[in-house]
C-alpha cells in the first residue's frame, strides 16, 4: 500500500490547484485521497478487464500549465467551424479569445467554469455549489478521482428554465503542443425545466506529443428538457483520453447522446445515464473506428431508477488493423422502474483478421413487467450483400464502400448538427480510406 | 449471344451441372425447368459469376467473349442480369442511392454520361409506375422489411432500369400470388425486343403463361435431358418430372 501511494504520489502531488472556495477544496482533497487508496485500475478490475491502462500509469506527464494555442491553430483543427456557438477550453482552461459565445440567449450562461466557481455572478457560483461532483461519482472511479483532484477550470452551461438554445453549442478541448501533459477537462451542465439545448463536445489534440485528458462530465436534465449531446472525441494518434459522462434525467426529461470515437491511442469513454423521473426517455447511441494498433473502450450504464422510462441504446464500431475495442453495457432496471422498455444494440464490423472486440451485454433487472431487450452482431461484412452489389455492375470496392458507409451511415444520419455530421462524415471516411489501403495492400 | 458449352459446376465441393450444352441468341427467351435439385439455380448463378460455384469445366461466350473470364460486376456491366431469386437485404443502403450507382457504374462503363439526380429521378418515376413500385420502396434500404412479393417486383423493376442484353431470371416466380406474376411478366415482356434475350428458370409452368418462351429445357441430373418448344412446359405440367427421368 505504502509503495502503492509513493507511486502515485507524483500524480496528485504536482501541480494540484489550490485556493478557491472551502466545499472545492474539500471535494478536491477528497478527489485525491479516493486516487491515491484506488491507485489506477488493473485488468483484475471487471470494469477494467481488457483494458489495460499501465501505459497511462507509466508514462510521464506534467500537469497541463496555462497554454494557448493560436487562432488559425484552432480553426484548422477538425470541427473548429462547425458551430457557431463554441466554447474553447485549452488544456483544461477557458480560452475566452478563443470562444464565440456573444450570440447567446439572454439568461443562458456558458463560459469558464472557475468564473463560475468564483461567483463573477452569485447565482452561478450557487448552481455550481449545488452540482458540481453530484453525479460523477468516485468512490470506485480512480480516474475520475483523479479529474476531481485537479478541479479548477473547464466548461459551465447553465441553460435557465424554459430558455431554448436554437444554435448548437459546442465545447472544444483541445490539447496544446509542447511537452506530454496530463489535463483534467471538466464541464457542468445544467438543463432548467422545459428548456432545451444541442451541445456537442469535441476533444482534439493541436499536438502530436503523447498527452492525457482525462475529462469528466456532468449533465442534469431538468424536468421536462430536452437535451441532443454529441461527444467527439479525435484526440491525437499517440494520446491517451478517459472520459466519462455522468447524467441525470429528471421527469419527462429527453436526453440523448451520440458518442463518436475516432482519435486517440487508448481510449476510454464512459457514458453512465439515470433515468430519475417517470417518463424520462434516454437514447445512447455511438460509433467508433479502432485502427492501427489503438484501443478504444466504451462502458455504458443505463440506470432505469424510475417507472415508465425507455432507452434506446445502439453501438456501432469498425474496427481495422491489430485495432481492439470494448463494447460493455450495462442495464440496470431498479425495483420501482415498472414499465421500463430498454433497448440496446451493439454491432461491430472487423475489417481484419487481427481486430479484436470483447463485447458484453449487462442486465440487471429488479422489476418484473418492464421490456429488455438486447443483441451483439460481430462480423465481417455480408458476402452475400457484396454479390448482389457486384451483380447490379458495382465493383468490389464500390461495393465495399457503400456497405461500410451505410453501416457507420446509421448512426451518422441522426447527428441533427448538419456541419458536425459533414465534419464526421469527412474525417470518418479519410481514415476509413487508408485503413482500406492497407487492407487491399495498397 | 449466349454459347455455353459442357459447362459444368461445383458448389460446395460438389458437382452440381454435368455438362451444359445451351445456344440462347438474341430475341429469344428460354425457359429452364426442372425438379428441385436438378441444377436450374446453380445455371443461373453461374452465369452470374457467384463466388461459390465452382465452374470446373467447359466454356461460355457472351457475344463471342470469354464470359468465365469477367468478375460478376463486369458481366453486370457488360449487360447480363440475374434477378435474384432471395433478393438481399442491405440495410442503411438506400434504394434510390443503389440503383443510381447501379446504373451509372454501367452508363461510365459504356461511356455514356452518368445521370445526374433529377434525371434519374425522373427516369425512375416512370418506371416504377409500370411497375407498381411505390414511392416508399424508393427511399427504403434495398429490400429490407420488403414483402415477397416486393422483392420480386424489385429485382424486375432493376432489370427495367438498367436494360441489359441477356435477362436471367431465377425463379422469380416462386412464393408469388397470381396478381404480383401479372406484374412481373408485364416488366419482363416489355423488355422482349430483338436485341434482347431472357432465360427463364422455374418450377412451375404457370410463369410461361405470361411469358411465353421459346424454347423450354428440362435439367435434370445437373444434365439438359430434353428440349423442346412452349409445348413442353404444358407437357410437364400435366405429367410431371417423373416421365422425364423415367424417359
Amino acid at each position: 500500500m505504502a509503495q502503492l501511494a509513493e507511486k502515485l504520489h507524483p500524480w496528485v502531488a504536482e501541480g494540484r490547484p489550490a485556493g478557491g472556495p472551502r466545499w472545492l477544496q474539500d471535494l478536491r482533497e477528497r478527489g485525491a485521497a479516493t486516487f491515491t487508496s484506488l491507485g489506477f485500475p488493473t485488468v483484475r478490475d471487471e470494469e477494467w478487464r481488457y483494458t489495460n491502462v499501465a501505459p497511462i500509469a507509466a508514462a510521464e506527464f506534467q500537469p497541463a500549465s496555462v497554454a494557448t494555442v493560436g487562432a488559425a491553430a484552432v480553426e484548422a483543427l477538425p470541427y473548429a467551424g462547425a458551430t457557431a456557438l463554441r466554447l474553447v477550453v485549452v488544456n483544461g482552461r477557458f480560452a475566452p479569445e478563443l470562444s464565440r459565445l456573444a450570440a447567446l440567449p439572454r439568461g443562458l450562461r456558458a463560459g469558464s467554469l472557475a468564473a463560475a466557481i468564483n461567483g463573477d455572478l452569485q447565482a452561478d457560483s450557487e448552481m455550481v455549489q449545488r452540482y458540481l461532483g453530484r453525479l460523477a461519482d468516485f468512490s470506485s472511479r480512480a480516474f475520475a478521482a483523479l479529474n476531481t483532484a485537479f478541479i479548477e477550470d473547464g466548461a459551465y452551461v447553465h441553460v435557465p428554465d424554459g430558455v431554448v438554445l436554437e444554435e448548437p453549442l459546442q465545447i472544444l478541448f483541445v490539447s496544446a503542443p509542447g511537452v506530454p501533459v496530463v489535463s483534467h477537462p471538466r464541464t457542468l451542465i445544467v438543463l432548467g425545466e422545459r428548456s432545451q439545448a444541442r451541445i456537442v463536445e469535441t476533444y482534439v489534440g493541436a499536438s502530436d506529443v503523447q498527452y492525457f485528458a482525462n475529462a469528466v462530465t456532468e449533465v442534469f436534465v431538468g424536468e421536462s428538457a430536452v437535451l441532443d449531446h454529441y461527444k467527439v472525441q479525435q484526440e491525437s494518434d499517440s494520446a491517451f483520453h478517459v472520459g466519462s459522462m455522468h447524467v441525470n434525467a429528471a421527469r419527462s426529461a429527453n436526453f440523448s447522446s451520440h458518442s463518436f470515437s475516432l482519435g486517440g491511442k487508448l481510449v476510454r469513454n464512459d457514458a453512465l445515464a439515470t433515468l430519475d423521473g417517470e417518463g424520462a426517455e434516454v437514447t445512447l447511441n455511438g460509433l467508433y473506428l479502432a485502427d492501427g494498433d489503438r484501443l478504444v473502450d466504451n462502458h455504458t450504464t443505463i440506470d432505469h431508477a424510475r417507472a415508465h422510462c425507455p432507452s434506446h441504446e445502439v453501438y456501432k464500431g469498425i474496427l481495422g488493423g491489430r485495432a481492439r475495442a470494448v463494447f460493455n453495457g450495462k442495464i440496470i432496471v431498479r425495483q420501482d422502474a415498472q414499465k421500463t422498455d430498454a433497448k440496446q444494440t451493439n454491432r461491430a464490423l472487423l475489417l481484419t483478421d487481427d481486430a479484436l472486440i470483447n463485447t458484453k451485454p449487462q442486465l440487471e433487472i429488479f422489476a418484473d413487467d418492464v421490456k429488455c431487450t438486447h443483441g451483439a452482431a460481430i462480423g465481417q461484412l455480408d458476402d452475400d450483400a457484396i454479390f448482389y452489389l457486384r451483380a447490379r455492375g458495382l465493383t468490389f470496392f464500390e461495393a465495399r464502400d457503400m456497405l461500410i458507409h451505410a453501416f457507420a451511415g446509421q448512426i451518422l444520419e441522426r447527428v441533427k448538427v448538419e456541419p458536425l455530421r459533414t465534419a464526421l462524415e469527412s474525417e470518418l471516411y479519410a481514415r476509413l480510406a487508408r485503413d482500406l489501403a492497407e487492407v487491399d495492400g495498397k | 449471344m449466349l454459347e455455353v458449352k459442357n459447362l459444368q459446376v461445383k458448389a460446395e465441393g460438389k458437382e452440381i451441372l454435368r455438362g451444359i450444352d445451351l445456344t440462347v441468341n438474341t430475341g429469344e427467351v428460354h425457359a429452364i425447368m426442372g425438379p428441385n435439385g436438378s441444377g436450374k439455380s446453380t445455371l443461373a448463378r453461374a452465369l452470374s459469376g457467384h463466388p461459390e460455384y465452382e465452374v470446373t469445366g467447359g466454356t461460355v461466350l457472351f457475344e463471342g467473349r470469354d464470359l468465365l473470364e469477367m468478375d460478376p460486376d463486369e458481366r453486370a456491366r457488360e449487360g447480363i442480369f440475374m434477378a435474384f431469386q432471395y433478393p438481399v437485404e442491405i440495410a442503411g443502403v438506400n434504394n434510390a442511392y443503389f440503383l443510381k450507382a447501379a446504373l451509372n457504374a454501367k452508363r461510365k462503363h459504356h461511356g455514356q454520361p452518368e445521370l445526374d439526380a433529377v434525371e434519374f429521378m425522373q427516369l425512375i418515376r416512370e418506371k416504377a409506375k409500370d411497375l407498381d413500385i411505390d414511392q416508399g420502396m424508393l427511399t427504403r434500404s434495398v429490400n429490407e422489411g420488403f414483402s415477397g412479393g416486393e422483392k420480386k417486383r424489385n429485382e424486375i423493376f432493376q432489370m427495367s432500369l438498367l436494360e441489359p442484353k441477356l435477362a436471367i431470371l431465377d425463379e422469380t416466380d416462386s412464393g408469388l400470388d397470381i396478381d404480383a406474376l401479372k406484374v412481373v411478366s408485364k416488366g419482363v415482356n416489355a423488355m422482349r425486343s430483338p436485341e434482347r434475350a431472357t432465360i427463364v428458370v422455374t418450377h412451375y409452368q404457370r410463369l410461361l403463361d405470361y411469358i411465353v418462351p421459346d424454347f423450354v429445357h428440362v435439367l435434370s441430373g445437373g444434365r439438359i435431358v430434353k428440349s423442346g418448344g412452349k409445348e413442353l412446359a404444358l407437357e410437364l405440367e400435366s405429367k410431371g418430372y417423373g416421365w422425364i427421368d423415367a424417359a
